[in-house]
């Protein structure tokens, strides 16, 4: 430096700015283009999922004019023995029938009556059960159509022509008939509510996943919050510092990175295997969420735990309490707060788990709603995983909409959460 | 007694138990001088009373349970002369047998089954009686005992505190019966296959097919466990998956931290923490219906042959959801440089990026390395995207437009639908799971050393 006159110093310093600059630019070009990149994966993400669901919360629609008639049916009373047998099918096929008389042939009269669902037969059983008074009646149902004419006639919505798929041409024209006359419309979809898991897109829904997720939920939070809050006051205030007490933490620290399916591993092992607990069962997914979702409680429980100021603890102590007292009267409701936002969060977690409840047999297809925490279920996780994998295009919109599900409950946890935190949780 | 019903009674004895300790404490004290006298307060020698009439008798209960179906299987099996001696057709026998004694088994049986089906049904009503009535009589009897024992002389308190103590420190241990399930459930099912396969194939041998053959005589599935393509799928996935997220996590956190206003930074973090929020199963539809297509077709525009479940897809979608992960471990370890350090470098001339650069980088690198060997462990973890994304056929392939494999992939399909567990190809999973287990918990270990070993390096 010191051959250098202060000119050629000052010279050096100015052409080596230039370039100096344009490299602050560029690197916070690549800060925001960063950034962009992360906003715009999820917005692509949810548009993605949100233009591909929406159309399956409407379901396109038939409206018949059924006729109870008793001799079709083949029963004359109604209760549950005859109703189990009676022919709904044939009911419904009269219906069609009489909306489209010139129709003939065998071949092009089963291609009539595979406009409407096959499971439309049970609706009309429900709405009889429910009033026998119409045995011998007529009326105007709506009934749900088949998933090949939903998908045609959501596919119109799109473009002209349409999605005809396995949708013959003459199919076609009966639906156009239908949608001119204003007997075919889309109405809210609430099959998919109502409904377990089917084959059929039509008649498949969310309720049994539902309800499957809710019953795991509840074993995982009745058992991982007691364990976890006691686990971490043990460890916050009472734990001596020794060699067992860090094992225990490198432990806690060590399943929290644990791989989610080696829980299911461990789930399969010791309580199907060894333990013989039903497959399938909440129960058994809520006791391996429980082990997945300890860790992230006992840390958050940590934390809060950590965040109530010594003074409460000497201030209670000076007046005589035991330790015990002084963590479970005082230091325990202050943090309570914090240990409920992070017990939140862990449930979340756990309901957005798909992988170890596929090793337990949580993915068996199943039907009925479960109604206890040993009945075979699933949950909607793993059902938006079945789902994900069916063939049936119409199954691809029900999948998104179960996404949707799913993302507008974790949306509304987390909200909670924050919620609860802004809400409760104290400064000192 | 049914189990629900006994459960409800004991609680209702439980609560008994309570009340009645707590007014023989009062009623106790009262003679002295009130509850002055007594050396712990009223409550506690309610709940001493109820400890010892609940506690033994649920922990009992609890073993009961766990065990009873065993003991039952076992003594009826026991029971039967000429029972099978594998293990599927010990179930299959026990199942008849259940079915018979439930009283829904269609078809013929045979005076044997019978014999055991009564024989089930028996042990059954008999356990009903002696676990109702053992729990009782322990319920009653140490409540009573605990009853007697109330006295103002007795320090109810510290003994309840000893319980609950001893309670919590059982709770903090589930950490380490949790590893040590892990361990054991992979453990010995890994044992099992290493017996069937040499470790030498299963770590080095290159060709994975773990179709067995059901008979001898079947053609084509002898059953191929050489694991080396499901390594090189697995790390393939994760390399393009840390391609994506290292360098977009790391920028995005030093924006936030470094550049950007409080408004952007409120605005911006919570946006792309969203993406952590997302459950992976959405992730795994999103690259296989989405991405996916959108890769291949992109790749036959330009000319190359690209597989519809590719690697790129799935390492690409994971990169993104480990995006968040990366951004929030870097920024909290960009944050903790302290600011006199930034100070210093800004004083001496350098622009930001330069003291980002020189400075904040190289004093938070172990922190952001830590983070970094992290999200790899989460990338090699990660099941549902790849699953849904990656393919199934385990090719030993460089080329991320091909479909790979990877071990999480193998154990899910391995594991997933009817299975018996003398198979190697059931039992290949645990292995499998075991590397997973192994190798995650050494970059585990890895990263929090490194990151406990430099974390406190300013303050």
């Amino acid at each position: 430096m010191t051959d250098l006159t202060q000119q050629q110093v000052r010279e050096r310093i100015a052409t080596r700015l230039a370039s100096r600059h344009r490299k602050e630019k560029l690197f916070r070009g690549l800060g925001i283009a960063s950034i962009a990149f992360g906003i715009l994966a999820v917005v692509v993400l949810f548009t993605d999922i949100i233009s591909k669901g929406a159309s399956a919360f409407v379901q396109t629609q038939i409206q018949l004019q059924v006729n109870y008639d008793p001799a079709e049916l083949g029963i004359d009373k109604v209760d549950s023995e005859s109703l189990a047998w009676a022919n709904f099918d044939g009911v419904i096929r009269n219906a069609l029938r009489e909306r489209f008389p010139d129709v003939s042939g065998r071949s092009e009269k089963r291609e009539l009556y595979s406009l409407v669902s096959s499971g439309a037969g049970f609706d009309l059983r429900e709405r009889l059960e429910n009033n026998p008074q119409l045995l011998g009646q007529s009326e105007t149902i709506w009934v749900n159509a088949d998933d090949d004419v939903d998908t045609y006639v959501k596919s119109l919505s799109k473009s002209k022509e349409g999605f005809l798929g396995r949708t013959s041409e003459q199919k076609a024209g009966w639906i156009n008939a239908l949608r001119d006359s204003g007997e075919m419309e889309k109405r809210f979809n609430k099959t998919f509510f109502t409904n377990g898991d089917s084959r059929e897109p039509e008649q498949a829904g969310i309720r049994a996943a539902l309800v499957g997720s809710l019953f795991t939920l509840l074993v995982t939070l009745a058992l991982s919050f007691p364990i976890g809050v006691a686990a971490a006051i043990y460890l916050e205030e009472f734990a001596p510092k020794n060699r067992w007490t860090d094992l225990i933490e490198v432990n806690i620290n060590n399943l929290a990175a644990v791989p989610s399916i080696v829980f299911g591993l461990l789930g399969l092992a010791i309580f199907i295997n060894f333990f013989e607990l039903p497959r399938s069962a909440p129960l058994v997914g809520g006791l391996v969420l429980t082990l997945m979702t300890l860790p992230t409680i006992i840390i958050s429980s940590r934390a809060s735990l950590k965040s109530v100021p010594p003074s409460i603890r000497e201030a209670a102590m000076g007046m005589g309490a035991s330790r015990m007292q002084v963590v479970l009267h005082h230091v325990l409701p202050l943090a309570m707060p914090g240990m409920l936002t992070g017990a939140i969060i862990g449930m979340a977690q756990a309901l957005g788990e798909t992988a170890p409840l596929l090793m337990i047999g949580m993915v068996a297809f199943i039907v009925d709603v479960p109604h206890g925490v040993t009945d075979p279920s699933t949950v909607l996780p793993v059902q938006i995983f079945l789902w994900a994998d069916s063939p049936e295009r119409a199954f691809v919109e029900r999948t998104s909409a179960a996404i949707m599900v799913l993302l507008a409950v974790l949306i509304t946890m987390n909200t909670c959460a924050v919620w609860l935190r802004k809400k409760l949780e104290r400064r000192w | 007694m049914q189990t629900p019903t006994l459960f409800a009674l004991l609680l209702l004895l439980i609560l008994v138990a309570y009340g009645t300790g707590f007014s023989r404490a009062i009623s106790a004290a009262r003679s002295r001088g009130g509850v002055r006298s007594l050396a712990s307060l009223p409550s506690y020698y309610g709940v001493h009373t109820a400890l010892w009439c609940g506690l033994p008798a649920l922990v009992i209960l609890g073993v009961w349970l766990a065990f009873d179906d065993a003991i039952i299987r076992a003594l009826v099996l026991g029971g039967v002369a000429d029972r099978p001696e594998s293990m599927s057709g010990q179930n299959l026998l026990y199942a008849q047998i259940q079915n018979l004694a439930a009283g829904n088994l269609v078809g013929e049986t045979t005076p044997q089954l019978s014999a055991a089906a009564a024989h089930l049904n028996s042990l059954r009503q008999s356990g009903q009686w002696l676990q109702t009535a053992l729990i009782l009589i322990l319920a009653v009897g140490l409540g009573a005992y605990a009853l007697l024992r109330v006295t103002p002389e007795l320090r109810a308190r510290e003994k309840v505190e000893k319980v609950l103590r001893a309670i919590l420190l059982i709770c903090a241990c589930a950490a380490i019966f949790t590893t040590v399930g892990i361990l054991m459930s992979v453990l010995f099912e890994s044992v099992r296959f290493f017996q069937a396969v040499p470790v030498s194939e299963f770590l080095f041998g290159l060709h994975w097919s773990p179709q067995m053959a059901l008979r001898a005589d079947q053609v084509g599935s002898s059953g191929a466990f050489g694991a080396v393509p499901l390594f090189t799928g697995t790390l393939m996935v994760s390399a393009i998956a840390m391609f994506v997220a290292v360098p977009v996590g790391l920028m995005s956190a030093i924006y936030l931290a470094e550049y950007a206003s409080k408004r952007v930074r409120n605005f911006a973090k919570p946006l792309i923490e969203i993406l952590a929020g997302v459950p992976t199963v959405v992730y795994g539809f999103f690259a296989a219906l989405t991405v996916a297509p959108f890769i291949r077709d992109l790749a036959q525009s330009v000319g190359l042959e690209a597989s519809s479940e590719s690697a790129l897809a799935a390492g690409l979608v994971m990169g993104v959801m480990i995006i968040p992960f990366v951004s929030s471990l870097s920024d909290d370890v960009i944050n903790a440089v302290p600011q006199s350090l930034r100070d210093g470098a800004l004083g001496l001339g350098s622009t930001k990026s330069e003291t980002v650069r020189k400075v904040v980088i190289p004093a938070a690198l172990p922190g952001i390395v830590g983070g970094v060997l992290l999200a790899v462990s989460r990338a090699i973890g990660e099941t549902m995207i790849v699953v849904m994304a990656a393919g199934l056929a385990a090719n030993l392939t460089a080329n991320p437009l091909e479909s790979v494999t990877t071990v999480t992939v193998q154990i899910v399909t391995l594991l997933v639908g009817d299975q018996e567990f003398d198979s190697p190809k059931t039992l290949a999973a645990f292995a499998l799971g075991l590397m997973l287990f192994i190798s995650t918990l050494i970059l585990n270990f890895i990263a929090l050393y490194v990151v406990k070993k430099y974390r406190e390096q300013y303050d």
